[in-house]
């Protein structure tokens, strides 16, 4: 390309990325309004609306059932995810794409269809608000994101360290426990970290499921949205974000400390 | 220092007709081997030729298809490897990277619940033994390459295995230290008196090592013998060509008789060389000598004919200069070259191309190989 | 000797995993399409009240309004994402680093919030609009929120990082000396560009084309809060279906219809991509 490309090319860059972090940070600072209706700029600054969010005993109850059902779903799938992604790279699996693509399904999926499918079952067995089941369900569709994470994850990690590990009397659960899981835990943990994310902001599932009982933060402001654009919603966004925020943050951090692993494996060849 | 020992002193390893498939492919085809106790066994062979494969089952690490593998007369195709009890090493030495050289050591007597305070006796003897002393508490990225493989080694060998198994151990290193490292390496096997099984595509790794070579080729075992009988005897065209340079010339069988043999090239030149009974006069075989026992000298008279040397006159067509030798390649008929290595000792024999020169090697030292 | 340790395969430590999603994904979808289907009655029946409901005006309209702001919105991505995935395979450093960041941060954001983000943006009242008044460029606030435009919008913002990131994984594959043997053997920037380049980036168009295509017809969130009164999606519609109406028939037929073409469209997708560029996503 020539020098006017590349600057042009520069000029759209910076254009799209000013557009693509605009709302966010639009929100951001809206939620720090004081006033009672959205204004931007807002007039004055301060914590009220987080306030209202943090001492809102509705909130409060969609923020536990949130934490807790992606608490559990995040367990549940980064723990399955870590076998079948570790079946996929040492095991003698048939069909190893076809079945990765089977296991992706739940993100191809539209979730409106899987989550009527999973309501239909969950009215006659009682298990609307069931935050388990929620969990259970959030799983399925945080599974995929940890076995794409972890898959890369276990990649890096060499077959003969785990040989070496077996031919020096160390047993299949040692070779996990010593060798595996410390060499993939930045792997591990990232993937259990984007596994909770994805099912803290997940909505369709949980709007069908949750019932009123364990209404999440995303159910919550949905419900919220189609009453009005209160500025409350915009302090619980701001939370969300955030939350966003320190998990790409705490995965940096796990990125870095991958590499610094690789880095060491690398310079043992 | 004495305490590191090899267990009974035991170890024999026998495969019997052992086989690995993939698909409908014999990656291992039918190798049978019997290592006696203590002996050194290189598996020897190009990229591709088994040889890894068939220290893969021995270790454990893939499954044996047919036949058996048995130590000390036990079969052990059914035992899972960390029970087989073999130490080993890795091309890539496979230190843990996230454990210091002192618990990649530990790492066999932790796992085999030894008390603590043995662990420390043994540990630093194994390192001592490596000359790692001083490095227990490093890290693998903090090491050199011959470190880590001291490492490697040490880990291999603390827990007293009475066979250790080596795949490729030396290919990552560079070829002075490589060849310190066959040394130590040898050293301790010797002081141990363990088994060891090595796999290496390096033929003087091999030659300076083994007290016996078995070279493979597409999943089967070529040839067994002590590395100077493989050789000076290469049983076929593919060994004399793979381990070093041969000179192989074609021709066909003209007489036969009492372990020798002549044979005529195409040019019409009669050579003589020792042959195996299989060998009849009529087919088609090649010549093998090798190139430094090939004398060359500038043709002066005709030679006189003696039955235990063959004679040759040709041109020489190029001279190769690779330091402490001299490489000639001599046309003793059209398209057909004897390369020739004279030790650097004098300077300058021959000066110009297309000089003539004669060639002489005894009989006793080429052999006929079927083609 | 047969082969006992054919247990210690660690290929069976995929069966939890697939367990679940036979247990929790796959088991209720085909529990609730036989169940919702048999409630019909005979086969005759069903294909009867399928063809009624896939003949209704409603499905038609709602299957041409999905077809239509699907393509536009994969169109629109790949316009606005494929310069942004150039710059992010020929840059490195800070420069990577920040752009990366603006492309990953909405990423994981919530789609509600995102949603919501620009719905203060759009709004009657929004943002856009005070600033634009403000400015003296219009009298009147434009119509943003609840129309196609503002589906468009908010559906662009929230699938452009999945083209963004497929283009990116192909051009990072592209071998930069190629461009530059181009350019040394007399070959114009653009020139190189179009012989070069584009063809060898073609296949993460494919894919990122595919990718957005297939989460686009399936969207539900956005179009459901942005979208005005006519701009039903087929998700909203079965949404409704379920929440309104209770008509499960109906919901499993407009389902199983969207299903269908999610499916022939990833198994496409399933053809063009390799495994390994999966595992490495």
């Amino acid at each position: 390309m020539t020098a006017g490309h590349t600057r042009s090319l520069s000029v759209y860059v910076v254009v799209a990325c000013l557009v693509l972090m605009l709302p966010i940070v639009i929100l951001l600072i809206l939620a720090f309004g004081h006033g009672g209706y959205l204004k931007f700029p807002p007039d004055s600054y301060s914590l009220r609306w987080f306030g209202v969010f943090f001492g809102d005993p509705r909130w409060q109850r969609a923020l536990w059932s949130s934490l807790l059902i992606a608490a559990i779903a995040c367990v549940i799938a980064t723990v399955l995810g870590f076998f079948a992604a570790y079946a996929f790279v040492r095991g003698d699996l048939r069909a190893k794409k076809l079945l990765l693509s089977f296991m992706l399904l739940p993100i191809i999926i539209p979730h409106v269809i899987t989550a009527i499918a999973m309501y239909f079952l969950s009215g006659p067995l009682k298990l609307v608000g069931n935050v388990f089941w929620i969990g259970l369900c959030h799983a399925t569709v945080a599974l995929p994101i940890v076995l794409l994470i972890l898959l890369s994850s276990l990649q890096g990690v060499d077959v003969n360290l785990e040989r070496a590990a077996l031919s020096l009397g160390s047993s299949r659960l040692g070779v996990f426990t010593k060798i595996v899981i410390p060499l993939a835990f930045p792997g591990i943990l990232s993937s259990a970290l984007f596994a909770f994310l994805a099912s803290f902001d997940e909505l369709i599932i949980s709007l069908f499921l949750a019932g009123v009982r364990s209404e999440t933060l995303p159910v919550r402001i949905w419900n919220s949205l189609h009453l009005q654009v209160e500025p409350v919603i915009a302090a619980v966004s701001a939370f969300l974000i955030a939350v966003t925020g320190v998990v790409l943050l705490l995965d940096a951090l796990m990125r870095q400390l991958r590499q610094a692993r690789l880095a060491s494996q690398a310079n043992g060849r | 220092m004495t305490s590191i020992e090899s267990g009974q002193g035991k170890g024999a390893i026998e495969l019997r007709l052992v086989t690995k498939r993939y698909g409908k492919e014999r990656v291992v085809d039918s190798v049978s081997a019997s290592i006696a106790p203590g002996e050194f066994f290189s598996l020897l062979g190009p990229s591709g030729s088994g040889k890894t494969t068939t220290l893969m089952m021995i270790a454990g690490f893939a499954d044996v298809d047919e036949g058996q593998i048995l130590v000390d007369g036990t079969d052990i195709v059914a035992i899972p490897p960390q029970r087989r009890g073999f130490g080993m090493v890795f091309q890539n030495y496979a230190i843990f990277p996230h454990l210091s050289v002192y618990d990649n050591v530990a790492f066999p007597l932790r796992a085999r619940k030894l008390p603590d305070a043995e662990i420390r006796e043994r540990v630093g003897q194994a390192l001592e033994l490596v000359r790692l002393e001083r490095f227990a508490d490093r890290f693998s990225r903090q090491l050199s390459g011959g470190q880590q493989q001291r490492v490697a080694i040490a880990r291999a060998i603390v827990f007293q295995p009475i066979v250790v198994l080596m795949d490729e151990p030396l290919g990552a290193l560079d070829k002075n230290l490589r060849y310190q490292m066959q040394v130590e390496i040898k050293e301790i096997q010797q002081r141990l008196g363990m088994t060891v099984v090595y796999v290496t595509h390096d033929q003087e790794e091999a030659m300076n090592m083994s007290d016996r070579i078995a070279i493979m080729d597409s999943g089967r075992i070529e040839q067994v013998g002590r590395p100077a009988e493989i050789y000076e005897n290469p049983a076929s065209n593919f060994i004399a060509r793979f381990l070093g340079e041969a000179n192989l010339i074609a021709g066909t069988i003209e007489e036969v008789g009492a372990g020798m043999a002549v044979l005529r090239t195409a040019g019409g030149l009669r050579l003589r060389a020792r042959a195996d009974p299989g060998v009849q006069s009529g087919v088609q075989a090649n010549l093998f000598v090798r190139p430094e026992r090939v004398m060359i000298a500038r043709a002066e008279g005709a030679a006189a004919a003696e039955p235990a040397l063959n004679f040759v006159s040709g041109r020489l067509a190029q001279t190769s200069f690779l330091g402490n030798i001299l490489r000639h390649a001599v046309e003793i008929e059209p398209g057909v070259r004897v390369t020739v290595d004279v030790q650097n000792a004098s300077s300058g024999l021959f000066r110009t191309a297309r000089e003539t020169a004669a060639l002489t090697w005894a009989a006793a030292d080429s052999v006929i190989l079927l083609r | 000797m047969s082969k006992p340790r054919k247990f210690n395969d660690p290929a069976v430590l995929v069966m939890p995993a697939v367990l679940l999603l036979a247990l929790v994904f796959v088991g209720p979808l085909i529990w609730f399409f036989i169940q919702a289907l048999a409630s019909i009655g005979t086969p005759a029946e069903i294909v009867a009240h399928a063809w009624a409901i896939i003949t209704s005006k409603a499905v038609v309209t709602a299957l041409s309004t999905t077809n239509w702001i699907s393509l536009m919105v994969t169109l629109l991505v790949l316009l606005i994402s494929y310069p942004l995935a150039y710059y992010l395979a020929n840059n490195q450093g800070l420069r990577f680093t920040l752009v990366l960041f603006c492309i990953v941060v909405p990423y994981f954001t919530s789609i509600i919030v995102r949603t919501y983000s620009w719905m203060v943006l759009l709004g009657r009242n929004g943002i856009i609009n005070q600033v634009l008044q403000h400015l003296g460029i219009i009298d009147e606030p434009l119509a943003l929120l609840y129309t196609k435009t503002g589906v468009l919008i908010g559906m662009v913002y929230v699938l452009l990082p999945y083209m963004v990131l497929t283009l990116f994984a192909a051009m990072k594959a592209i071998d930069p000396s190629l461009m530059r043997a181009a350019r040394g053997l007399g070959a114009t920037g653009f020139y190189a560009f179009t012989r070069i380049y584009f063809p060898l980036s073609i296949h993460g168009v494919i894919s990122g084309s595919l990718i957005v295509f297939i989460l686009a017809i399936g969207f539900f969130i956005t179009p459901a809060l942005m979208g005005g009164p006519s701009d039903v999606m087929i998700a909203m519609l079965i949404e409704r279906s379920v929440e309104i109406m209770f008509d499960w028939s109906g919901a499993a037929i407009m389902s199983l219809l969207l299903l269908f073409a999610t499916l022939v469209l990833y198994a496409i997708y399933y053809r063009v991509t390799d495994v390994r560029r999966m595992m490495r996503a």
